[in-house]
């Protein structure tokens, strides 16, 4: 059963059609990469699908259930959480006051919620910098943080967006690894990328969008060898992972 | 360990604190009786305000909307219908609860933040005072007064200072009491996260409105019951010292210069206002208001090198040499 | 409420719309302002109180004409305007929002009270026979003082709009409030720009001063009265927009005084106000300006 359901999913901003009759399915337990040229409506996508957006016309459907009008935190309860793009800590409250407000989503004592809270801190490598102030974080752990946050809500899909941009090598290696951590605790994952190395070897399935429409979907094998997608790309990003992989 | 000693000396000064505070009144005379009075009472105003603004992050220039309607409902509560001034000091809470409520909901559901939200609290108040002063102009020209009844807990009038020193103590102690409980609970984590960050909160599972209904309702509340105290410490109302804008702004300068968002902060501050209008009046003497020009130097300072208050500044510096 | 009678309501309607020229003429700094450093001055009053009460001194003292002292009270301002925002605004242009409103109120509480201090809460008057000449047309009576203040205001948008359009400063100063990062990259000293427009809109707020001290009382609460219309006319215009503030100040000057034909005493201000939450709540943007994100 597909867990998550976008159906006909449209958005326009006066003139400029960002997403436009966006129609794709998430199977339970999958990793889902969303790639497409920079403007190509992949985070207008999230924040429709996250409730921060309405949509203009299409439907969203999570575990069955119509979310599309639904607000952010009735998402959230619901199970579905996301990262933003640039990060969003709470910058001046700590670490680990950060993950304890996503805890408190589903566990209202504060000593409970230190605790879940200091586990997820473990999980992503950010337990020694529990008490410093979110603000104070270099990039790379502001991305982890970010994710600790969604992961404290205990959801069943989490939304990725970009999450190892900005990243230097050996930190988006990492980042990998915990991306296939939490797939294998059985959260499902959609994922917007734009480094093919992370997006290419994380994803079980891709959906390629541009210019707000889908034009292609599939393994990220066929995909990478779509001539609409090449088109799109211009090559060279698939070029470069294609030669890294081999 | 390190944290239980830490506690166990916070209990201990606490406690000190509470029992000089109380046995003082027996040591001094009327006027600093009145001064420390007034400490409580702008400590117990600015906590209030700190709870929407310091935790929420909502930063109101209109809290004499609710002290000018608290007092105005206890009094003429009293006045007309014989209601006991501390059940009017109840019903005058509600009423404040009830207009921090309607004012919630409207601007926090179109999304009014930041200076618009303080303005727009301006406003309301400001408009509150005009249809006092009209009310007011034909019937009570000069203010309307509480008739005495010498002293007498139950009508909650003194002729002497000292039993309304302990009522604010109590009331001080209750809201820094309550601020403490908010803190330490989930309700506190939320409002923080607001103030930090509505997107990420709303992402995260908090409902932003709901809370920000939530802090200004208490905020509201015991900001109310201060204008029953004040009405009965002078006996007497006018529309300037229950809905002006100074009242506004001397309530928000304590926590703001004290340090917003701790729990101490407004006490602080209120301290160094209080102390600091004393001063200005005995050596500059003057017209009534002259105090607010130090007040007005002061904030410009603190907001310049010392953004987060006093407290805030400490705690900064703190952190920094716990690092080093 | 009472209903009046239509001279009563034509002289409303003229006095509305003179004294809604002097409202733009208050607002329109305050716009600038906003609009280049978005920056909500809430000392902009007290900026006012300033002009009048040097056109006030300069009168009493050396006998000079208020409409004259206008090229005194304008590059005085100005040069206030500047220190102002070098040493004290310049602080906080990266702090949050409310640091800034906070630093604004901080600054208006020790002008307006320091003000206080120094010269009393007397109510002042420019006691000049001609000044209180008025012409009648009609049964509608035309004040004097009124007109000028309102040409001046029509003028000085006039001369505003001009100078932003074509004038090399103009564009830097509309380039930086559109654009921060382009600005800098063209090599626009921000630091610069930020000073001198807040020094424009000071010397705005200061003129206006000066005219108005030629019909209203001089004293230093004087500019909190004035501030709070002048934030709803830079809110109902649009913040940034000077043509907003100029049709702004106009709007609210006739609903106030119309409102004040209808109802009793006081509660002309109350309209305000109600635009104000209004406008707040429903049209933020205002009516000529960009509508918020998200």
């Amino acid at each position: 059963m597909a867990l998550l359901e976008v159906k006909g999913l449209t958005k326009t901003f006066g003139g400029l059609t960002a997403v436009n009759d966006l129609s794709f399915e998430l199977k339970k337990g999958e990793i889902l990469g969303i790639i497409g040229p920079n403007g190509a409506g992949k985070t207008t996508l999230f924040n429709l699908i996250t409730g921060f957006y309405h949509p203009s016309a299409g439907t969203v459907f999570f575990k069955g259930e119509k979310i599309t009008g639904l607000r952010p935190y009735q998402i959230c309860k619901q199970g579905l959480a996301r990262t933003f793009q640039i990060a969003q800590p709470f910058a001046n409250l700590t670490v680990l006051e950060n993950v304890k407000i996503g805890a408190y989503s589903r566990i209202p004592s504060n000593k409970e919620a230190t605790q879940e809270a200091l586990r997820i801190l473990e999980t992503v490598g950010l337990h020694e910098k529990r008490n410093d102030l979110a603000s104070a974080l270099p990039v790379g752990h502001r991305k982890s943080l970010e994710l600790a946050k969604a992961l404290a809500t205990r959801p069943e899909v989490i939304l990725l967006d970009e999450v190892v941009a900005g990243l230097n090598s050996k930190e988006v290696d990492g980042m990998i690894v915990h991306i296939n951590k939490i797939q294998k605790q059985g959260i499902t994952i959609l994922l917007i990328e734009h480094v093919m190395k992370a997006i290419m070897s994380l994803s079980n399935r891709i959906v390629v969008i541009h210019y707000g429409r889908k034009i292609a979907e599939g393994l990220p094998e066929e995909v990478s060898k779509d001539t609409k997608v090449i088109e799109a790309y211009l090559g060279e990003e698939y070029i470069l992972a294609k030669n890294r992989r081999t | 360990m390190r944290n239980n000693t830490e506690k166990t000396i916070q209990i201990l000064v606490t406690i000190a604190s509470g029992v000089f505070l109380l046995i003082l009144p027996r040591f001094i005379g009327g006027y600093f009786l009145n001064l420390i009075t007034m400490i409580f009472f702008f400590t117990y105003l600015g906590t209030a305000w700190n709870i929407l603004g310091g935790y929420a992050g909502q930063f109101s220039f209109g809290h004499a909307a609710f002290f000018g309607m608290g007092a105005f409902t206890s009094t003429l509560l009293q006045i007309h219908l014989g209601v006991n001034p501390w059940i009017g000091m109840f019903l005058g809470g509600i009423v404040g609860l009830l207009l921090g409520l309607f004012i919630g909901s409207l601007t926090f559901r179109y999304g009014l933040r930041g200076p618009y939200f303080a303005l727009a609290m301006l406003a309301v108040a400001e408009m509150l005072r005009l249809l006092a002063v009209e009310w007011m102009a034909v019937e009570y020209p000069l203010g309307i007064t509480i008739p005495l009844k010498g002293d007498s807990l139950f009508y909650f009038q003194f002729t002497k200072k000292m039993p309304y020193y302990y009522i604010m103590f109590a009331m001080m102690v209750i809201s820094l009491y309550l601020t403490r409980f908010i803190e330490n609970r989930r309700i506190g984590s939320y409002f923080k996260a607001i103030r930090e960050n509505e997107n990420a909160a709303d992402a995260i599972g908090v409902n932003v409105f709901k809370y920000k209904l939530i802090a200004m309702g208490i905020s509201a509340f015991l900001t109310a019951a201060g204008g029953t105290f004040y009405a009965q410490y002078y006996l007497t109302i006018e529309e300037e010292s229950s809905f002006g804008t100074s009242v506004s702004i001397e309530v928000l300068l304590g926590p703001i210069i004290g340090g917003a968002g701790t729990v101490f902060g407004p006490m602080v501050g209120a301290a160094i206002l209080e102390i600091l209008s004393e001063g200005t009046r005995n050596f500059l003497g003057g017209y009534s208001g002259v105090h607010l020009m130090v007040y007005g130097a002061i904030l410009v300072v603190v907001i310049i090198f010392l953004p987060n208050g006093i407290l805030g500044g400490l705690q900064t510096a703190f952190r920094k040499l716990s690092k080093a | 409420m009472s209903l009046p009678g239509l001279p009563l309501l034509l002289q409303s309607i003229v006095s509305g719309i003179l004294m809604g020229g002097v409202y733009s003429l208050i607002a329109i700094g305050l716009t600038l302002i906003f609009g280049v450093m978005r920056i909500i001055n809430f000392a902009h009053g007290s900026f006012m109180m300033l002009g009048m009460f040097t056109t006030y001194w300069l009168f009493i003292l050396l006998g000079i004409h208020p409409y004259l002292s206008l090229l005194i009270s304008i590059p005085v301002l100005f040069v206030f305007g500047l220190f102002v925002e070098r040493f004290l605004i310049a602080q906080v242009l990266n702090a949050p929002e409310y640091n800034q409103l906070l630093l604004t109120l901080g600054i208006s509480l020790f002008i307006e009270n320091f003000a206080l201090f120094l010269w009393s809460p007397n109510f002042r008057t420019l006691d000049i026979g001609y000044l209180k000449k008025a012409a009648t047309v009609g049964t509608v009576m035309i004040s004097f003082p009124k007109v000028i203040a309102f040409l001046f205001a029509i003028l000085l948008t006039g001369l505003l709009y001009y100078f932003l359009k074509n004038t090399d400063l103009g564009k830097a100063i509309r380039a930086s409030s559109e654009e921060k990062e382009g600005a800098l990259t063209v090599g626009i000293n921000l630091k610069r720009i930020y000073y001198v427009a807040f020094g424009i809109g000071t010397a705005c707020v200061g003129a206006a001063g000066t005219l108005t001290a030629t019909f209203f009382y001089v004293n230093p609460h004087v500019g909190g009265i004035f501030v709070i219309t002048a934030f709803v006319v830079v809110v109902l215009g649009g913040m940034g927009n000077i043509i907003g503030a100029l049709v702004g100040g106009i709007i609210i000057g006739l609903a106030e005084s119309v409102g004040a034909a209808f109802l009793p005493g006081q509660l002309k201000q109350f309209i305000i106000y109600f635009i104000f939450i209004l406008v707040l709540l429903f049209k933020p943007e205002g009516l000529f300006g960009r509508s918020r994100e998200e």
